[in-house]
């Protein structure tokens, strides 16, 4: 398609490769088995699994931190696989990460100014500190925190207040595409609908590509546009949010789906599906 | 009708290190035979520091500053250590949150399953491995045979938490405490084990204390619900009215909060300022009020 932005085709990933010639019986776990996956500019796409199914390794290898066995990852035209490291980092700029646990992503002895000011003058994106602490104070107030927190350690920070910072660090830079790999697993439901709200409209502010991993399938449906659903490193199935969460084409879809306890007292729930479980070996 | 299984009346615990800062408000609930009672919260709600306190293991920083937990009919307050042995771990038992900390790796299971068979119930080793055997069938364990002679590191975390959802109801408890049991857990393995705790709950008549911040989870397992915030029970009732009809702002806010995937245009809703300014407001007149009272 004409609005693709980032194309993987065929993707394959094993991991344990390089001890090879240590060990030579060592054999090669595959992760991903040749997986497609595109994300149109400004998308937003949700990438689901149980654990194991390969979509952090999958996240991982879009941007190009992990080297495929096979395949390709296309980004705005250019197989970033065959790119050198200064072409890539040229790129990484427009590609940008929000991790998981941000306590371990942010540096505990570096201030959040730091932090934030010093990818923008790495990338020549601010002449200046001065510059640079402007645009920080930009997005500081976009993100919804004070000011003052460039002078306060991550560690001084609550869990929302910290993920915000992450936003804050991936967007500063104005990529083109993020990936946000499990970024609210660990809050707590009202600070997770905080930090959701503000990514949702970041993505449509910043007309940003997103790739949100998640194990959580409501948490998908909330802030994506299509969903793709992994298992056991393949692709099983994949459309738009509506579809795919209305008539899911795929029974492992279906059971993913059948598997969310909803808020609401279902008192037929626990028992359904026992058989359609037993059926899927997982 | 009978008397419930176990009372929680006014209890208050406090931090020591926090210069006695409440961590716990007077709390109070019941929970019925053969009930599945819900403890609901955000962090720091204190959910997990009324499970604790009803097993006896409050980290040294932490006290219990006044109520009463009363288990049929006993004050486990006011029990000796040895009264309190001969309850704890026999008619009240825990599953506790993460499978892949909560056993010994350096034993096989079939060591650790059988402990308390043979200390509390006096069996021999021999006929301790034939009950373990017979729970992890009941828990739908397919091989036991090759489960009791593993390791911890050699099982799945699902089936970790099989084991210890076994040995938590092998001495035929009659409360047991389940927190977050199911929260590192895959969501089609948290519904396996959620069917099984209800299925074991009902077959052995158990009474379940079950503390989890998922409020999806809590409406599929819990007859009666407690919502907690700050250590306070704000809202306690049927698990469906509390969900269908929730008095307080803060479950309405939490229910407001949640995003579910049959209603995409609802959920993710802030907590409204004024729901929030309202909590703290209840939360410092109730801690004037023990102040008053000369209590914490």
């Amino acid at each position: 398609m004409a609005d693709d932005l980032l194309v993987a085709r065929g993707l394959v990933v094993a991991y344990g490769r390089r001890s090879a010639q240590l060990f030579s019986s060592r054999k090669q776990v595959p992760v991903l088995h040749g997986v497609d996956i595109r994300v149109g500019r400004g998308e937003t796409v949700g990438i689901v699994g149980e654990s194991g199914s390969g979509k952090t390794t999958l996240g991982r290898a879009l941007l190009g931190l992990v080297e495929p066995t096979a395949g390709t990852v296309t980004f705005d035209g250019a197989d970033i696989t065959a790119l050198d490291e200064k072409a890539r980092r040229q790129l990484r700029r427009r590609m940008q990460m929000i991790f998981q646990d941000p306590m371990s992503s942010l540096n505990p002895r570096h201030t959040i100014g730091r932090i934030l000011t010093e990818p923008l003058v790495l990338h020549g994106f601010a002449k200046s500190r001065a510059a640079a602490l402007s645009l920080v104070h930009g997005v500081l107030d976009r993100v919804g925190l004070s000011r003052n927190t460039v002078e306060r350690y991550s560690f001084e920070l609550s869990g929302g207040q910290r993920q915000r910072v992450g936003i804050a660090r991936a967007v500063v830079l104005k990529p083109d595409f993020v990936l946000a790999d499990e970024i609210v697993s660990g809050l707590d439901v009202s600070t997770q609908a905080q930090v959701l709200r503000l990514l949702k409209e970041l993505t449509s502010e910043m007309h940003l590509a997103l790739a949100f991993i998640s194990h959580d399938l409501s948490v998908v449906r909330s802030i994506c546009q299509r969903v793709v659903v992994m298992r056991e490193g393949q692709v099983v199935e994949e459309g738009p949010c509506e579809r795919v969460f209305t008539a899911p084409a795929s029974d492992y879809t279906r059971m993913l789906i059948d598997a969310i306890p909803l808020p609401t007292v279902d008192p037929g729930w626990l028992t359904r599906g026992a058989a359609a479980e037993a059926a899927v070996p997982g | 009708m009978s008397a419930p299984r176990l009372v929680i009346e006014a209890l208050g615990v406090i931090s020591l290190r926090a210069g006695g800062a409440p961590i716990l408000r007077g709390v109070s609930l019941t929970v019925d035979t053969g009930e599945v009672h819900g403890l609901v919260g955000e962090s720091g709600a204190g959910k997990s520091t009324i499970a604790k306190a009803i097993l006896g293991i409050v980290p040294s920083q932490v006290r219990i500053s006044g109520g009463r937990i009363v288990f049929e009919g006993r004050d486990l307050l006011a029990l000796s250590a040895s009264e309190l042995r001969a309850i704890l771990g026999r008619d009240i038992t825990l599953v506790p949150q993460d499978p892949s900390t909560a056993l010994n790796p350096s034993r096989r299971i079939d060591a650790q399953m059988t402990d308390g068979l043979r200390l509390k119930r006096g069996l021999s080793m021999k006929e301790a491995r034939l009950r373990a055997r017979a729970l992890l069938a009941e828990v739908q364990i397919r091989d036991p045979e090759r489960v009791l002679s593993s390791y911890p590191h050699q099982l799945s975390g699902g089936m970790r938490q099989r084991v210890l959802i076994a040995a938590a109801f092998a001495l035929e408890p009659k409360l047991v405490i389940a927190d977050e049991p199911t929260t590192a857990l895959d969501v089609t393995v948290q519904k396996q084990i959620l069917r099984l705790i209800r299925a074991l709950q009902e077959r052995h008549g158990t009474s379940v204390l079950f503390v989890s911040h998922d409020l999806g989870v809590v409406a599929q397992i819990c007859d009666r619900v407690s919502v907690l915030y700050m250590g306070k029970v704000v809202e306690q009732g049927g698990t469906a009215d509390i969900l269908q009809n929730p008095q307080h702002p803060y479950t309405q806010a939490l229910l407001a909060a949640n995003p579910r995937y049959d209603r995409p245009d609802t959920g993710l809703e802030p907590t409204p300022p004024e729901v929030v300014a309202a909590l703290r407001a209840e939360i410092a007149a109730f801690d004037a009020g023990a102040l008053s009272r000369g209590g914490g």
